[in-house]
């Protein structure tokens, strides 16, 4: 749209077409942006995903139910225990499986580290995106001792494949709750100290504050979930709305803010590092003895029928829809992935903000690309 | 409320609607397309039911005949969930689309258009989101062949 130029009558200014991305550092990922600008504000933006799509649904179609768990890591490299729990998690749905009592606290000891370990990597690349590079390293340094605690359990630092139908692989290594008490003990006073790099600061103030507000109505409408939901006012949780596995006898907050801006998000995660340390901390305690595992044959076969399970990823409500026909592979397999409604609410946010402001929306959504491509 | 709960309400709201429980789903409730959105409006903004949020929408492929558009509902104020499918011929499946109701279908729409071929009428912005644009078939249906895909040895 061609109109005057205010100060200068003699001159016309058009809208133009700005492509950001797919090979952009500041979208965590391989993400493209659309967007028309007038001058330096954005008009409209249109999100391209699909760049890594790798038909993880099709993969699923095709392999037997065990083998489908280790598609499930590649769905959010991130957070890989959440993914392959909600898959486990809709197979002992539909055959009717009971876990024993030890493999459900270690899941969900796995799964609050994973939310630490996602939450720190979140906190140092969204904190590297508004310009300050000194929470990337503090971030990735306590992320690597998460990292250890899974490679002890597991053998692996990314995708864990630890979690099977029934329970989980191996039980936990013998000193791995001294270990992961050692490391809350220390770790719990530098959240404090990741705080004070960014709230006393006023440039970060700047560039958060009132930037990329949500409200709670066109939040829900987009099916924006987890902490960005609980940043515009609603105290939704899945572990509290649905309490699945031994999340009823643990005792946690929620935490949530009404301003509904990147700022809110960011304290929003902040907190959820604590909540995560609280849960984890009551899990030691709890942890009881017996299997952690009920055996199943590898090749097992699901009585006809479908579920739908969900649960809190440290992205949002991640679920599972699974239909069965009672042979050995899945007949359909839908993962609902957060980041996928966190992508598509950026054409509502980003209307009117600068280019700069788009990188700090993006990253405090905290999406990652490869569980919206799947 | 459970779908054996929403069924003689949604049955006496909209009597040109077919409704029947799911044997093998106890969340779901099919219906015909008919009712499509009218039945989806009612749901969101009826107090009873306050379905604020479409959780995800998707399809699940039958060969010879048929094909099922799967809705996920869900209300923050009940806390419950109703799934409900709709059958669609699976030669020219059509079905109205929920995007003025809910954004987030408009992208679910966009998905199950672009691997099953569902055409949603009304629907602003209908393209393909995952595959490329000049992508040839529908690749999430079940006799959709091409030439890397391969069965998996046993």
């Amino acid at each position: 749209m061609m109109r005057q130029f205010p100060a200068n009558p003699d001159l016309t200014v058009e809208e133009f077409e700005l492509n950001m991305g797919p090979q952009h550092p500041s979208t965590h990922g391989v993400l493209r942006l659309v967007l028309t600008m007038d001058g330096e504000r954005v008009v409209r933006c249109k999100p391209v995903v699909g760049y890594l799509h790798r038909s993880i649904e099709k993969m699923a179609e095709n392999r037997t139910y065990t083998q489908v768990i280790p598609v499930t890591d590649r769905l959010d490299y991130c957070t890989s225990m959440t993914s392959n729990y909600v898959y486990v998690m809709a197979v002992e749905d539909l055959a009717d499986i009971t876990v024993p009592p030890r493999a459900e606290y270690i899941r969900v000891i796995m799964s609050e580290l994973n939310r630490i370990a996602s939450h720190l990597l979140w906190y140092g690349t969204f904190a590297l995106e508004v310009g300050a590079t000194t929470p990337f390293i503090y971030g990735f340094r306590d992320r690597e001792k998460v990292l250890d605690l899974f490679e002890s359990t597991c053998g692996a630092r990314l995708l864990y494949n630890y979690l099977r139908i029934g329970g989980v692989s191996r039980d936990l290594p013998e000193d791995f709750c001294e270990r992961m008490l050692a490391f809350l003990d220390e770790w719990e006073p530098l959240i404090r100290e990741y705080e004070d790099l960014l709230d006393e600061n006023p440039i970060f103030y700047n560039r958060t504050k009132k930037v990329g507000f949500l409200s709670a109505e066109k939040a829900l409408a987009y099916g924006v979930s987890g902490p960005n939901l609980r940043a515009s006012g609603m105290a939704r949780d899945v572990r509290r709305e649905h309490p699945y596995a031994v999340y009823p006898e643990l005792e946690f907050d929620v935490p949530v803010r009404t301003e509904g801006d990147v700022f809110a998000r960011y304290r929003i995660r902040m907190e959820e590092l604590r909540q995560s340390a609280r849960i984890l901390r009551q899990c030691a305690e709890k942890l009881p003895g017996g299997p952690y595992l009920e055996p199943q044959p590898l090749r097992m076969v699901l009585p006809e029928g479908e579920t739908y399970v969900h649960l809190e990823s440290p992205r949002g409500d991640i679920g599972c829809y699974l239909v069965s026909q009672g042979t050995d592979k899945p007949y359909r397999c839908k993962f609902r992935t957060p980041s996928f409604c966190h992508i598509a609410v950026f054409q509502h946010l980003v209307r009117d903000c600068l280019i700069p402001d788009i990188m700090a929306i993006c990253a405090s959504f905290d999406v990652v690309l490869p569980e919206t491509d799947r | 409320m459970s779908p054996d709960e929403f069924l003689p309400i949604l049955q006496a709201r909209f009597p040109q609607v077919e409704f029947r429980l799911d044997p093998l789903n106890p969340q779901a409730l099919i219906m015909s397309a008919s009712g499509v959105p009218e039945v989806f409006g009612w749901l969101r903004d009826a107090p009873e039911a306050a379905m604020q949020y479409l959780e995800f929408s998707t399809a699940v492929d039958s060969p010879p005949d048929c094909l099922c558009v799967v809705y996920s509902l869900y209300s923050y104020t009940h806390r419950h969930r109703l799934a409900l499918k709709v059958d669609l011929p699976r030669h020219a499946p059509t079905i109205p689309t929920l995007s003025h109701l809910w954004e987030n279908a408009d992208w679910n729409e966009r998905e199950i258009y672009d691997l099953f071929g569902v055409f949603f009428s009304g629907h602003e912005d209908l393209r393909r989101l995952m595959m490329p644009e000049d992508w040839e078939g529908h690749p999430l249906r079940k006799d959709y062949s091409h030439p890397n895909l391969t069965p998996r040895p046993d």
